[in-house]
């Protein structure tokens, strides 16, 4: 049974490339469920693969204290979509590090729904965005704090690089809250990089177009600064830069 | 070797330098001490070029160039180093991968081969062991978890892998405990006190000038100097603050 195709009335979708999807929705309609037990721990790491069309879309839930760091690049050359539903439940930890990378005509999106429905949770979501061309990249997220989620501690930071006229980001962090007691922090920017690295670059002898190139690394880079094992990443990531900067 | 002219500079149209002239031979260490806004820092920025610190009136030259006409890169690259009062953080770029391309940008600047990054890592391996820090410190993102003191040890790794002909230190000293600061200034001695170099060390403590010993020491009050002296003023400075020993 395939679910029905979304529209882009529904505001996960708002910014989709639906006729992008449409070949491969059989392929994706049902999301993949990931369970992380109570106490356990998940560390992920997900890469880009070969494809123009690339889509993953997960369930996660997280046991009581458990915690869960994903790693990922979005960075497809026609639409990249990365969706991922994630509950926590008391004292569960999810922090996520993603990026969209995106040249030409693509459109990349990633797209969270983070429900607290334990008490002191804690969730850190950071995204980066390096845009070049008409390419559009896009991060939807939701934090939903259920009744009696108290102390909840959920962060949102969103920041994005336009690289051209034409290309555009799309930053929407949305709070839906019922608890009274949570520390809900959101924060989102988008365009020039920071004046005082510049300066530090330059005056360290890098000439103004070297130092913004490293600076744009180093605004994606840092993303898998805490990563386990994030040679990987690393590499793709640089290699998806290349071909936008 | 630099030598400012009654430099006038302004902040956002504010005027923090009103005539600064200082003559800094080849091969001398002098010292700027001064109340806080005073506009030693100021002066600092002015000397490597921070956008937005506007010269008004005056010059400085560096080695006879008009400094003010570079950019601050080709300041840098003229052999022109500032050691930041606060070091910037820029995570995703490891320290090695930042030196080594500054380093390189310079050398292409002026006309030389790159060093290969072997060749750099030995060279930046000796100089945080010249300084006393963990060269696994190295591969972390600049200055990004780094203690004060650990960020202003590693300008000083900075400027001993760079190796300027000139170098502007911003309060180097403070942040750092008693024995970082004897490393420190013993750092400054090894890469800096030299026939064809310069110093500029700005500090608000006597302190460091203990360990580096300057030729002279010059009071910068409302963004002019009002006093110049040998370190038996910074002593004085020390004791009696500055309305004091300026009166």
């Amino acid at each position: 049974m395939t679910a029905p195709f979304p529209t882009r009335k529904q505001e996960e979708w708002r910014y989709a490339d639906l006729d992008a999807l449409q070949p491969v929705w059989e392929r994706f309609s049902e999301p993949m469920t990931v369970i992380v037990g109570a106490g356990e721990e998940l560390e992920e790491v997900w890469l880009p693969v070969a494809e123009d069309v690339q889509v993953r879309r997960v369930s996660l839930a997280l046991g009581e204290g458990a915690k869960a760091r994903l790693f990922m690049l979005n960075t497809a050359p026609v639409y990249g979509r990365i969706e991922l539903e994630v509950t926590l439940a008391q004292g569960a930890d999810f922090e996520l590090f993603g990026a969209n990378i995106g040249t030409a005509l693509s459109t990349n999106e990633i797209v969270t729904k983070v429900k607290h429905v334990g008490i002191g949770g804690r969730s850190r979501q950071t995204v980066r965005s390096v845009l070049n061309g008409k390419a559009v990249g896009s991060y939807l997220g939701k934090v939903e704090v259920a009744r009696g989620a108290q102390q909840t501690d959920a962060e949102q930071s969103v920041k994005a690089m336009l690289l051209d006229r034409g290309a555009t980001a799309n930053c929407k962090p949305e709070l839906e809250i019922f608890a009274d007691d949570v520390k809900c922090a959101h924060g989102a920017t988008v365009g020039e990089l920071d004046a005082m690295q510049l300066f530090y670059a330059e005056s360290r002898g890098l000439d103004p177009a070297s130092a913004r190139a490293l600076l744009l690394e180093g605004f994606v880079m840092g993303l898998w600064d805490g990563a386990k094992d994030g040679d990987a990443i690393r590499e793709a990531a640089r290699e998806a830069l290349r071909s936008v900067v | 070797m630099l030598r400012t002219t009654n430099l006038h500079a302004t902040v956002a149209d504010k005027p923090i330098l009103n005539g600064v002239s200082l003559t800094v031979p080849a091969g001398e260490v002098h010292a700027i001490m001064g109340p806080n806004g005073s506009g030693k820092s100021t002066l600092a920025y002015v000397l490597a070029g921070r956008p937005g610190y506007e010269v008004s009136e005056g010059g400085a030259t560096f080695e006879g160039r008009d400094l003010l006409a570079m950019e601050p890169h080709e300041r840098a690259a003229a052999g022109l180093f500032l050691g930041f009062q606060y070091p910037v953080e820029i995570p995703g770029i490891s320290y090695l991968q930042f030196l080594r391309e500054s380093l390189n940008s310079q050398r292409r600047a002026r006309g030389q081969d790159e060093l290969s990054a072997a060749d750099f890592i030995k060279v930046a391996r000796e100089q945080a062991k010249l300084l006393e820090m963990d060269s696994e410190m190295l591969k972390r993102p600049v200055n990004v978890g780094f203690s004060g003191g650990e960020k202003k040890r590693a300008e000083m790794v900075q400027m001993g892998i760079l190796a300027p002909r000139f170098a502007v230190l911003d309060e180097t000293d403070s942040g750092l405990d008693i024995d970082a600061l004897r490393i420190v200034g013993e750092g400054i001695n090894r890469i800096m006190r030299a026939p064809d170099k310069g110093v500029l060390l700005i500090t608000h403590y006597e302190r460091l000038l203990e360990h580096v010993r300057p030729d002279r020491v010059h009071v910068l009050q409302a963004g002019r100097i009002t006093r110049s002296g040998d370190i038996e003023l910074a002593r004085d400075l020390e004791r009696e603050g500055y309305t004091e020993a300026a009166a």
